[in-house]
């Protein structure tokens, strides 16, 4: 897709952009959520924060890349891979701003924890450990868009298990707390939020995955299996 | 989307076309035409468009020195349209022709119309008139030149012209209508009655367009032909044309790069 140049400098000069901008606001969206782990990690309240304060930028970026597809379609009608590639970053940056989302649960279920709340009787290392995978997953969605990769989409997508057998886990170890003592439930809960958030964000992953096969194949596999 | 099943009106089979100068315009074209659906064909200037077109209205016999290979078969008789014995008028009044600037005769509106008629041999004048009434209905001119019939055809726009000469090609009844680029000197306005024209037209009739504006071809066929020096390089449903090409070198032209 990238050996043969549009007639129009101007054109490849759009889609190139169109493609870097999708790329900062993946990148934006990986740092809140590096940020609201961190947050979570040290417990420090004024990270989650910034990283509520920072979600503004992840909508106006999403609201400008949307107006820059638009405006590709009205001017340059786009066809065939340059069609799917437009049609795909409007789907590409919902999901995006939908990790934003989820970003902003984990910052308020941080904020949140700061009331003086019964503790659960021990750290909750799945968290922990679905935000690295969710990160990973992240990073690999972003990778492939970059590289249009569909090897490595189809990748991001099988490892989404993963994330989604720790947060089952994870529920598991939450739901014993539970009923092992009531006092825990409030605390619990807000761990179930962030935990479910993480998961989400895998999902999210997958999807921006599937439009990359999408981008490069024209292949629709949505709603299909993988394997 | 839908897998009706099409009917084939006509297909070229390993259809060359070489020009009296040598020049091998087709390679071994082998294409359907699928009853009332409509065709559209794109490629660079050059590639050999309008002399696929040509071929099916037998326009090429009028010079000497060029000469066909292969066959253009139309169902459902099973009729060779290039083969020797067949009239080339003949064909014309199964095939006819749109061009791409309006070309209608230094005669009245009514005229224009009546004149295919007559040369088929038409004297009845009732006979005549209602025809011509439904051509030019079903070209969607009707209301408009009605009440001035014997007016002079170049006192009309440019749009109209060009559909008053889709009547007079619509009056001999024909099964297939060929256009080459005929929107190419109109304005947005009488481009989109055309367009609208040709999607009803394929209710009754074949179509194969030739177009220079993808958006165009996008919009009216059902299925697409993109031709190359000479080679027919896909055939597929338009969708699929433009959403997923198979072939690199279609994909190249249709979003605009260089090859
Ligand atoms: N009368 C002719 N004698 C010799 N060669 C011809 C003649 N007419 C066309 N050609 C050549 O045949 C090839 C195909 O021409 P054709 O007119 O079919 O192209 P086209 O696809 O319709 O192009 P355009 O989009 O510019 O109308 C070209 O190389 C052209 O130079
Ligand atoms: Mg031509």
């Amino acid at each position: 897709m990238e050996t043969n140049l549009h007639r129009s400098s101007q054109f490849n000069e759009e889609l190139e952009r169109l493609r870097d901008d999708v790329i900062h606001m993946g990148t934006l969206i990986e740092n809140q959520i590096k940020m609201a782990t961190q947050a979570y990690v040290h417990n420090d309240v004024s990270a989650a924060l910034q990283v509520l304060d920072n979600d503004n930028q992840v909508n106006d970026l999403e609201k400008a890349i949307d107006d820059e597809c638009i405006h590709i379609i009205v001017k340059r009608q786009p066809t065939a891979s340059d069609l799917r590639l437009i049609m795909s970053i409007g789907k590409i940056v919902t999901d995006l701003e939908r990790m934003g989302d989820e970003t902003k649960k984990i910052a308020k279920s941080v904020r949140n924890l700061q009331k003086p709340l019964h503790p659960l009787p021990a750290d909750m290392l799945g968290i922990r450990h679905l935000a690295d995978l969710a990160t990973k997953q992240l990073q690999g969605a972003l990778s492939t868009f970059a590289h249009l990769d569909t090897g490595e989409a189809r990748s991001v997508i099988l490892a989404d298990d993963a994330l989604d057998a720790e947060f089952k886990a994870t529920v598991r170890q939450l739901i014993t707390y539970m009923m092992e003592d009531p006092r825990t439930i409030s605390a619990a809960l807000e761990m179930m939020t962030m935990a479910r958030a993480f998961e989400r964000i895998g999902d999210h992953t997958t999807n921006i995955a599937e439009q990359v096969i999408y981008i490069a194949e024209g292949r629709d596999i949505r709603h299909t299996s993988i394997d | 989307m839908d897998q009706v099943s099409h009917v084939t009106k006509a297909e070229s089979r390993n259809l060359n076309f070489y020009y009296s100068n040598g020049a091998h315009a087709l390679k071994g074209i082998n294409m359907p035409l699928y009853e009332n659906k409509i065709t559209a064909l794109i490629g660079p200037s050059g590639c050999g468009k309008s002399t696929f077109l040509r071929c099916f209205n037998r326009m090429h016999d009028l010079y000497p020195g060029n000469r066909y290979d292969g066959q253009i078969v139309m169902h459902p008789d099973n009729t060779n349209i290039l083969a020797d014995g067949v009239d080339p008028i003949e064909v014309r009044m199964r095939i006819s022709m749109v061009f791409q600037k309006p070309n209608p005769f230094p005669k009245s509106i009514y005229e224009n119309v009546a004149y295919g008629l007559r040369v088929r041999g038409g004297k009845n004048k009732k006979v005549i008139d209602d025809k011509v009434e439904q051509a030019l209905r079903g070209a969607a001119l009707w209301d408009e030149v009605k009440d001035r019939l014997n007016d002079l055809a170049f006192n009309l726009s440019g749009g109209q012209q060009q559909r008053l000469c889709i009547a007079r090609a619509l009056a001999t009844d024909p099964e297939i209508m060929l256009f080459d680029e005929p929107t190419s000197a109109l304005d947005p306005i009488a481009t989109a009655s055309i367009e609208e024209l040709m999607t009803e037209l394929r209710n009754k009739l074949t179509i194969l367009v030739v177009t220079h504006n993808m958006q165009q071809a996008a919009r009216v066929s059902d299925y697409t032909a993109y031709m190359y020096l000479g080679d027919l390089v896909e055939f597929s449903k338009t969708d699929d044309i433009f959403i997923k090409p198979k072939d690199k070198r279609t994909e190249d032209y249709i979003t605009g790069r260089i090859g």
